[in-house]
């Protein structure tokens, strides 16, 4: 087993879509180590056709390190080939992409975890903020942070003393 | 010292970020904000709860009790709900 050296990872902070299948295929292409690829998307939902937009706001620079910070965690964890993070900020309406994970690796177990991992992470830890506005009310509410989630997040920290 | 604020704090304090001079009685994070709640109204409602808010200091997440200098960059946030 060598690993001499760590896998290097993109991280994007945006207002931008994403597109899933050419940022899949610059972590694939040429390769042949590559044996697994797991893809998270996160997706507005429209909560029963009652959502007009999501608003995210961000903390710039901040998003960026700190998605960057268990981005290098989950490279130093798990054997990944690959990682690409991309976030995006700004109005999203019901269908369009918010958040693409992509990890790839010899075997699929490296692939899962990681993304589960960044994603409950990205959840409980980067500094975003989710304003809804619904298609019958005039002003915006803010989403509140859910229990499970740091539930979700704290289960990594149980494994890793185990 | 530049104070950042995000989502509702933002909202309720009318301000995304301004420079302050830390008083010489506030030592922590927390302790500033028990003085920014003292400012007005729109300061008191934001910082009406402040077990509920986070603290950042140099785009680093720290606890209350983190010791300020007076030179950092400290943001105020709700709960983060990202992803």
């Amino acid at each position: 087993m060598s690993n001499s050296t760590t896998t290097e990872f993109t991280v994007r902070v945006q207002a931008e879509d994403f597109d899933v299948l050419a940022e899949t295929e610059i972590l694939a292409k040429g390769r042949k180590d590559v044996g697994a690829i797991v893809t998270f998307t996160g997706l507005c939902r429209d909560e029963g056709g009652t959502l007009e937009a999501l608003e995210l706001e961000h903390y710039p620079g901040m998003a960026e390190a700190q998605i960057s910070k268990f981005a290098q965690q989950a490279v130093e964890r798990w054997p990944l080939t690959g990682l690409t993070i991309i976030h995006r900020f700004g109005k999203i309406p019901p269908g369009d992409n918010i958040v693409l994970v992509i990890a790839t690796s010899s075997h699929r177990r490296a692939a899962f975890e990681a993304s589960d991992f960044l994603m409950d992470f990205l959840k409980t830890q980067a500094p975003f903020w989710k304003k809804e506005h619904l298609k019958e009310a005039s002003e915006g509410t803010w989403v509140e942070a859910k229990a499970v989630d740091d539930a979700d997040a704290a289960r990594w920290d149980e494994q890793k003393t185990k | 010292m530049k104070i950042r604020y995000f989502a509702w704090l933002r909202e309720r304090t009318g301000t995304s970020e301004e420079t302050i001079e830390l008083p010489e009685t506030v030592k922590t994070a927390g302790e500033l904000m028990i003085w920014l709640a003292a400012r007005d109204e729109g300061y008191a409602f934001a910082f009406e709860q402040p077990e509920t808010i986070r603290i950042a200091v140099n785009q680093e997440h720290v606890e209350e009790d983190h010791v300020l200098s007076g030179t950092e960059e400290v943001a105020f946030f709700p709960p983060m709900t990202g992803g």
